[in-house]
């Protein structure tokens, strides 16, 4: 069989889930729900089928699973977003249509995608300059107290999912070309290979241009997320665990640092840890979310109460603060229980799978560069919401991938999924012909 | 460099495992304790969007229900008839929670124990609403018990001895139960004075004075140590664990029976009586009627307290222990306090031939479409003591009523066996706590009563409780 048509194959699940879940939610709320709702779900099917005729058509030898497995996701989202909130989804929806379009349009206009080595400096202010955007006075919108939003008039996203595939692209294109010359020219100092400074100094400059963003972003998770990313390229280019060491240490004291002197931040250290500390529990951007996020998961139990049945607001009161976006996880855990958590969760070990197996089918250093970063911001963004929504880690505001509602989130994660069927295409034909 | 990252997808399912981890963590390790924080509404969310089922005296007249509150909401609703059943019917809302019959049945009325059936309903695309309940409560004759009471705090409690099933539960002063639902008005309703939102019945504690001489006569003859002619001085004064006991008005009697003793309440005969019974034999018949536990009722068991000996900080003390004086405790003195419920109990024992029927208010589960699920069956506690005994109580009761502190109570053709109590409260300015005890008719009794009224000045039981008693025995034996 075909990769595509194995593809195809695999759409049906999700088009199962797809239909099933928009069925139990209507059958459940059908006393608030429109008719026309359920269009929201035959929308959606058109989409991935729309999806997959693109990739048959640009990307013939693509991985087969890796959207099929997205799908899937997003499949998950827009129905628990559907039985959140019926406009809610029928934004969902259009911002999938958005979203696809900028996969075709990253398919066809990044063909050789080779070309983004050639403005990879470009790539990086680009990626520095969205990351500084929520900052600029007039357009800033902070969520919760970290600088991570943008409104421009009826316009709100946030530049940071952007900017993540733009750092992973720099590094990935940088490390291709200097990789070798880091390791050659190493010294060892006390232990420690210390990579010559002529070729880590523009990283150096990333690194701490992304370190201090640490600072004026204000938000650890997402800091972790793009550290992360940087990190694990550096650690793929060079195989040098001592790099990733030192970087973590470097993270660790910036961390620590902002953490106890960042009042915000040092807040949402406080309740991580006292989630129902009665003063904590009751302050204007304190533990109230996570511990309601909680609860949830607590309601949900082994099997979770079904589709429709979680009690998420009462009247006009929400019980659940952005169920929709940072907490859409802790819905998922209470409507579908540990079940079909942990089932979401294998699925984006999947993606991960995938990802990771096209870089290793990679045959240049570039592809499997950014095959490997491109997955690891992806993996880490998940880490990063559901530890903090379980309470894993301190709760920070960033996206599930393809589940939660969000324009930037849905276009910048089909921007990273073009790029990775781009990677996955060439390296599988190349590997066809030996 | 696929080593590397090979060795990273590692480090990511490490990471995806630790998320699935900690989410069964939450999910089901620590689910239970999440779930029992007070900062968790979700549980009464949950109860809002039920609607709970009707509650119904036994004539059918409706005392709550629900109505909608909003879209998926639902709100509980009180006829006028439920504030004269207010402290036993309590009160459901999400704030300040559940009470009363609303809380010991509220499995039915949610639904929530409805089990298969729900299951059924769910899957015929019904939404599942709660089962009806209907009270063995009668509202004529606890419209007029309360109205005997005439705003002065106390309790009237009738029930059917042979089947427990309680037919009057009033109390002055109590409250409008939908006052519950409004957080100011419940506010007001918790500073009120006189505690209108205790269950004087279920949980007031009283001394219950002469009306526990039939406790203490049940365990002399039960025992085997007395009869009813069994003979003893009442002579005022006589020393009771080293201390003169006077009767009541410093009256002397020569050497009695007990039958004289229980009709004319002499309080030196019955201390020496519970002294010659002793301690372990009085214990085992009060923890018979129900004594030293929480009085039997289908109420929360927060709503029902424990008649018995108390110490001074509240709890049940053993009688049987050293520090308390046997005598004063047969003739209701001596930090015994009672519930009414408790001493309608003892009425009924021996009104039902010896045998103690649990006292329920529930009768039946019906529901939605007026199906009876469940009949509340009578059930019994036990046997207190045998037919004979009960039958000599009985004889004695009646002498009460016929010649001596309880003819108040006596209706016109039909016989009632009765005993008085009059507890003193504050003797310096002769306030006292009335009470009458009784069952009719005596042979073949379809009722008993327990009637207090806290702190009248200068009352006695024959003369303030007594006839509430009768007034209330008359209305249901209409």
């Amino acid at each position: 069989m075909s990769a595509r048509n194995r593809e195809l194959l695999a759409l049906v699940p999700s088009s199962l889930l797809v239909t099933g879940g928009f069925t139990a939610v209507f059958v459940e709320r059908d006393n608030v729900l429109s008719n026309g709702s359920l269009g929201y779900g035959a929308l959606f099917l058109a989409l991935c089928l729309a999806a997959h005729l693109i990739i048959r058509v640009t990307l013939p030898d693509a991985d087969p699973y890796l959207f099929p497995l997205v799908a899937l996701l997003a499949c998950f989202g827009l129905v628990m977003i559907y039985r959140l909130d019926e406009d809610l989804a029928r934004q969902q929806a259009q911002w999938f249509v958005i979203g696809l379009v900028a996969f075709g349009a990253t398919i066809v206009l990044l063909r050789d995608y080779m070309a983004l080595e050639r403005y990879r400096y470009t790539i990086a202010l680009a990626g520095i300059a969205l990351l500084l955007l929520p900052l600029m006075p007039g357009i800033k919108a902070p969520v919760n107290g970290a600088n991570l939003g943008v409104k421009i008039g009826p316009i709100s996203f946030q530049p940071g999912e952007f900017s993540k595939i733009a750092i992973v692209v720099f590094v990935a294109s940088y490390l291709r070309d200097t990789r070798q010359v880091m390791l050659i020219g190493a010294r060892r100092v006390a232990g420690l290979t210390i990579p010559p400074l002529k070729h880590f100094g523009p990283l150096a400059v990333v690194f701490g241009a992304a370190l201090l963003e640490l600072f004026l972003i204000r938000d650890i998770g997402t800091s972790l997320m793009f550290f992360g990313g940087f990190l694990a390229v550096l650690y793929v280019a060079t195989d040098r665990a001592s790099f990733v060491v030192v970087g973590v240490v470097l993270f660790a004291l910036g961390a620590y640092f902002v953490g106890t002197h960042v009042p915000h931040v040092s807040a949402r250290i406080d309740a991580w840890r006292n989630p129902f500390d009665d003063r904590l529990y009751d302050a204007q951007g304190g533990s109230y979310q996570i511990a309601q996020s909680l609860f949830a998961q607590a309601d949900g139990g082994v099997f979770g109460r079904g589709f429709g049945q979680a009690i998420v607001s009462s009247g006009s009161y929400h019980l659940l603060p952005a169920a929709q976006t940072d907490l859409i996880y802790a819905v998922i855990a209470d409507e579908l229980g540990l079940a079909g958590a942990a089932g979401l969760i294998c699925v984006f070990l999947l993606v991960a799978q995938r990802g990771f197996k096209i870089a290793t089918l990679a045959r240049d250093s570039f592809s499997k560069l950014l095959a490997t970063g491109l997955t690891t911001v992806f993996s880490l963004q998940v880490f990063v919401i559901v530890g903090g929504v379980t309470k894993l880690i301190p709760l920070t505001g960033v996206t599930l991938p393809f589940v939660s509602y969000g324009g930037s989130s849905i276009v910048a994660n089909f921007i990273l999924l073009a790029l990775l069927l781009l990677v996955s295409d060439r390296a599988r034909r190349e590997a066809v012909r030996g | 460099m696929n080593a590397p990252i090979r060795r990273l997808f590692g480090l990511v399912v490490l990471l995806m495992l630790a998320l699935i981890f900690k989410t069964s963590w939450n999910t089901v390790f620590t689910a239970e304790a999440l779930r029992d924080n007070p900062k968790n509404a979700r549980d009464l969310l949950e109860q809002e969007r039920i609607r709970r089922g009707r509650i119904r005296a036994d004539d059918g007249t409706l005392l709550a229900r629900s109505v909608k509150s909003g879209a998926e909401t639902w709100r509980r609703s009180y006829t006028s008839a439920a504030k004269l059943f207010a402290n036993p019917l309590g009160y459901a809302f999400v704030d300040p929670g559940r009470t009363g019959l609303e809380a010991a049945y509220n499995g039915e009325l949610s639904g929530e124990d409805n089990g298969l059936r729900s299951i059924l309903d769910e899957l015929r695309g019904k939404r599942v609403v709660g089962d009806d309940l209907i009270t063995t409560l009668d509202p004529a004759a606890q419209r007029l018990a309360e109205s005997l009471l005439a705003g002065r705090p106390g309790a009237v409690v009738a029930l059917d001895p042979s089947t427990g099933a309680v037919k009057v539960m009033a109390q002055y002063p109590s409250y409008d139960p939908q006052d519950a639902g409004d957080r100011k008005a419940f506010a007001a309703l918790r500073r009120r004075s006189g505690a209108p939102l205790l269950d004087r019945a279920t949980q007031g504690l009283y001394p219950p004075g002469s009306t526990f001489k039939v406790v203490t006569a049940i365990a002399a003859l039960d025992s085997g140590r007395f009869t009813p002619q069994s003979r003893l001085s009442g002579k005022t004064g006589i020393p009771i664990s080293g201390v003169p006991l006077d009767n009541d008005d410093g009256e002397s009697y020569g050497s009695i029976d007990m039958d004289t003793a229980l009709t004319h309440s002499v309080n030196t005969y019955w201390a020496q009586v519970a002294e010659q019974v002793g301690k372990p034999t009085l214990k085992r018949y009060m923890e018979r009627l129900g004594f030293d536990r929480p009085v039997a009722v289908d109420l929360p068991r927060g709503e029902r307290a424990s008649s018995g000996v108390h110490t001074s900080s509240g709890a049940i003390r053993d009688p049987t222990s050293r520090y308390v004086d046997i005598g004063r405790v047969g003739i209701g003195q001596e930090k015994l306090l009672v519930t009414p419920l408790q001493m309608a109990m003892v009425a009924s024992a021996v009104a039902n031939g010896g045998v103690l029927m649990r006292p329920h208010m529930g009768a039946k589960i019906v529901d939605d479409d007026g199906r009876t699920v469940r009949t509340i069956e009578p059930e019994e506690i036990g046997r207190v003591m045998t037919r004979r005994t009960a039958t000599e109580v009985r004889e004695m009761m009646k002498h009460v009523v016929k010649e001596g502190t309880g003819t108040a109570a006596a209706l016109e053709g039909i016989d009632v066996a009765g005993k008085t109590g009059t507890a003193q409260k504050d003797p310096s300015r002769n306030i006292t706590q009335p009470w009458f005890i009784a069952f009719a008719p005596a042979d073949h009794p379809r009722i008993a009563v327990a009637v207090t009224i806290e702190n009248v000045k200068g009352g006695y039981g024959g003369t303030d409780a007594a006839p509430i008693a009768k007034r209330v025995m008359q209305e249901l034996l209409k």
